[in-house]
């Protein structure tokens, strides 16, 4: 292991395996079955490795399913009781943190595989159970308690976003677009249909300046990964090797008034700075970010965070057509949580799924052309959480070796 | 498919609709929700002096005025609705005393939201097609409840309509068959003492009413070997005006088919009267020796599907009483503080 900027960068972490499911409004199915399908999924693609540990991310089933102890539960019903499991939730990061806290028990030698699930069960709650729960990320002495939700959150930034940089009445509209574009390739989107700028002006307002198609549809889904240390990659797969570059996590203040600047995503910012620092990598040379946006807002504020724009520039990518799948920093290459569809704590675990597909080629029409190294970050609240993933395509590993 | 031993059809049938209207864009006023994509142009709202049993009698007397019979013939009285005046004691007895079918006649109230009154009409056929009665009265009528301020306040309406069940040789129209589809679905409920209905938002749409309606429709097509192309007029249950366009859509009805029967954009969704008073609308303007297709569907949930053929008595008899359409046009606009007087929103201590 390499220190870096005082962080350890993860050291022959793959990759073996990536299920997804659906996201939409699963009346039909339980939060177990949901996540049995993800678990499913991926345990086959990694040609039916069985997991030493299961490391859960889900934000809402305490409040909504009244369901805790979901380690215990997926575990049992995935058919592998008896192993390590445990949940981990950092409301809209809970899915990147759970993926954290894989990376480190396989880097600290004591695991040698780990399945990591982030699941979301909401469509058995509506309206204000649903609201009320999501409100739950937020500072509930000073914030929720005052009745703010996520939306209105959302729709301060915006505000003064484009107050404090002049932007446009709908010039925020590229991210909508190109991500729901990006989603008509995706058969696990929620709305696989493409927008126009009409669709966009027209759109009705839920928080103003926030409209219908500024926010991310909250829907039921799974995603799921299985993760292997270097020695124990299962051989023979024939298929590039997606190894984890960087993991890294960052806090800020919880309550959006404690943040000194809140259009400066200060977690978001570290948590790059951290995961470039691991990959040895920079904001240029990374080739697709699967970035938060489950409002328009955040992705402009993600991609300055990141340093893919100076400050108060991050709408301009969307605004000039540089965020698609052949632009200059391709994002939602799957349609992001705005098309693909916003399944909360399981969130962070479909951006890194997805990136693992964009790295080994395997991304079939929502592929991005020679994709080799890419980014995903998945925030928690009004981005008091952080979590960074760097992925990375590794040839050298195709027959199993630990090449990192 | 459900078929009787004996044929059973539509000796009469009547709608009601009360006069007064509440535009949408009116709610949407008072509660501040724009005026872009409300789901009606305005709803039926029943008079101070109104509810489900007088509604039921004016709509009775128009079926009675079609059939031409003796009241004291009725062998039952059966009321479909979720807005009985009471919780205990029986709407149908003072219908059936009303319209003088007592007292050599059963009765009872159904309750299975808005599809109480096709299933009175489905325990109907069975009565007469068993040979157990001559004539038996189903009437579906409804004063729906809408919390002030819940997307249910712009649809929920007043209104239904009454049909008397008899012999296929006196009918206006013949019953071919019919199908019932129930599951247990809990996409809209009012428990026992609540004043309103709550409701699974979307969850209503695609698990709820769509599938109902596309199973029981499909069962009762591929069962009476018929094609949507076989029916002059189809008619759905109609809680908006969307949901009945998409279904007959997906069915494979056409815009036009549907046209006569759909109602709802100007009187509402009048719950367990609105399969029915569609019909009546589609009875006032068919030609004999048509097929219509009707399909209800009630929450929690359910469809009843009826394949109709009209005959020539139809022409005949349908202009002794009022049509549906003069009850549309019998129209006087109300504001929402009008209308929060005349349903008792407003409650002084």
């Amino acid at each position: 292991m390499s220190p870096a900027a005082g962080f350890g960068a993860p050291s022959g972490i793959y990759v073996a395996g990536v299920g997804l499911t659906p996201v939409g409004e699963h009346w039909e199915l339980s939060l177990r079955e949901i996540a049995l399908q993800a678990i499913e999924a991926a345990r086959a693609d990694a040609g039916g490795l069985r997991p030493q540990a299961l490391f859960v991310g889900n934000m809402l089933a305490p409040a909504l399913s009244g369901q805790t102890h979901l380690g215990a539960l997926l575990a049992d019903f995935a058919g592998l009781r008896g192993i390590e499991a445990a949940v981990f939730e950092a409301a809209g990061a809970s899915g990147g943190a759970a993926l954290r806290q894989a990376c480190l028990a396989l880097a600290s030698g004591m695991i040698d595989s780990a399945l990591v699930v982030g699941v979301e069960k909401i469509t058995d709650r509506i309206g204000p159970a649903v609201n009320a729960a999501l409100a739950g990320a937020a500072d509930a002495d000073y914030e929720a308690v005052q009745g703010i939700t996520p939306t209105a959150q959302a729709a301060l930034l915006m505000r003064r976003y484009m107050h404090e940089h002049q932007v446009p009445a709908g010039g925020l509209a590229g991210f909508a677009l190109a991500a729901h574009a990006n989603a008509v390739d995706n058969p696990y989107a929620i709305y696989r249909r493409r927008l126009t700028a009409e669709d966009y002006a027209g759109a009705p307002r839920i928080s103003d300046p926030v409209t219908l198609l500024d926010a991310a549809p909250v829907a039921d889904g799974a995603a799921a990964l299985l993760l292997t240390r270097g020695e124990a990659y299962p051989p023979g797969a024939h298929r590039p090797a997606a190894r984890v570059a960087a993991s890294a996590v960052a806090t800020s203040a919880l309550a959006l008034h404690d943040q000194p600047d809140p259009l400066f995503l200060s977690a978001a910012a570290l948590a790059c700075q951290r995961a470039y620092a691991q990959a040895g990598v920079g904001p240029k040379e990374i080739q697709l970010f699967e970035l938060h946006d489950a409002f328009t807002v955040y992705a402009a504020l993600a991609l300055e965070a990141a340093g893919f724009a100076e400050r108060g520039q991050g709408w301009r990518l969307a605004a000039d057509g540089r965020i698609t799948r052949d632009g200059l920093i391709p994002i939602s290459t799957f349609g992001g949580s705005k098309a693909r569809g916003d399944p909360g704590g399981a969130t962070g675990v479909y951006q890194v799924a997805e990136v693992v597909l964009q790295v080994q080629g395997r991304a079939g029409p929502a592929q991005v052309q020679g994709a080799r190294l890419g980014m995903a970050q998945c925030l928690g609240g009004a981005a008091a959480t952080a979590v960074t993933h760097i992925l990375t395509r590794d040839d050298s590993a195709r027959q199993g070796s630990d090449s990192s | 498919m459900l078929k009787p031993i004996q044929d059973v059809g539509f000796v009469g049938y009547g709608a009601y609709i009360p006069r007064y209207r509440l535009p949408a864009r009116e709610v949407a006023r008072i509660w501040k929700s724009d005026d872009e994509g409300l789901p009606i142009r305005e709803k039926a709202v029943a008079g101070l002096d109104e509810d489900v049993v007088t509604m039921s009698i004016e709509a009775a007397r128009n079926a009675l005025a079609r059939a031409g019979i003796d009241p004291s013939e009725i062998r039952a009285v059966w009321v479909g609705s979720e807005s009985h005046p009471y919780a205990v004691k029986p709407t149908s007895t003072i219908v059936a005393e009303a319209l003088g079918a007592v007292p050599h006649t059963q009765a009872a109230d159904w309750e299975f939201a808005c599809k109480a009154g096709t299933e009175a009409v489905q325990a109907a056929i069975g009565l007469v097609g068993s040979g157990m009665a001559r004539y038996a009265l189903s009437i579906g009528m409804d004063t729906a409840q809408g919390r002030p301020g819940d997307a249910l306040e712009y649809t929920a309406g007043a209104g239904g309509a009454a049909y008397l069940l008899g012999p296929a040789a006196e009918s206006m129209a013949v019953i071919e068959g019919s199908y019932s589809f129930v599951t247990d679905t809990p996409d809209f409920w009012r428990r026992a003492n609540e004043r309103y209905p709550e409701h699974g938002q979307r969850f209503t749409g695609e698990p709820a009413y769509f599938k109902h309606i596309e199973a029981a429709a499909g069962a009762l097509m591929e069962a009476t070997g018929t094609r949507p192309a076989d029916f002059a007029h189809a008619v759905f249950h109609q809680p908006n005006t969307k949901f009945p366009q998409r279904v007959a859509k997906t069915l494979g009805f056409t815009p036009e088919q549907i046209r006569a029967g759909l109602l709802v954009p100007v009187i509402g969704n009048t719950y367990a009267g609105s399969a029915l008073v569609g019909l009546t609308a589609v009875l006032d303007a068919a030609e004999p020796e048509q097929r219509i297709l009707v399909v209800s569907f009630g929450s929690g949930a359910g469809s009843d599907a009826f394949c109709l053929r009209t005959t020539g008595a139809l022409l005949e008899r349908r202009q002794r009483a009022p049509s549906t359409q003069d009850y549309i046009d019998r129209r006087t606009e109300i504001d929402y503080a009008t209308y929060a007087r005349y349903r008792g929103k407003l409650t002084l201590e």
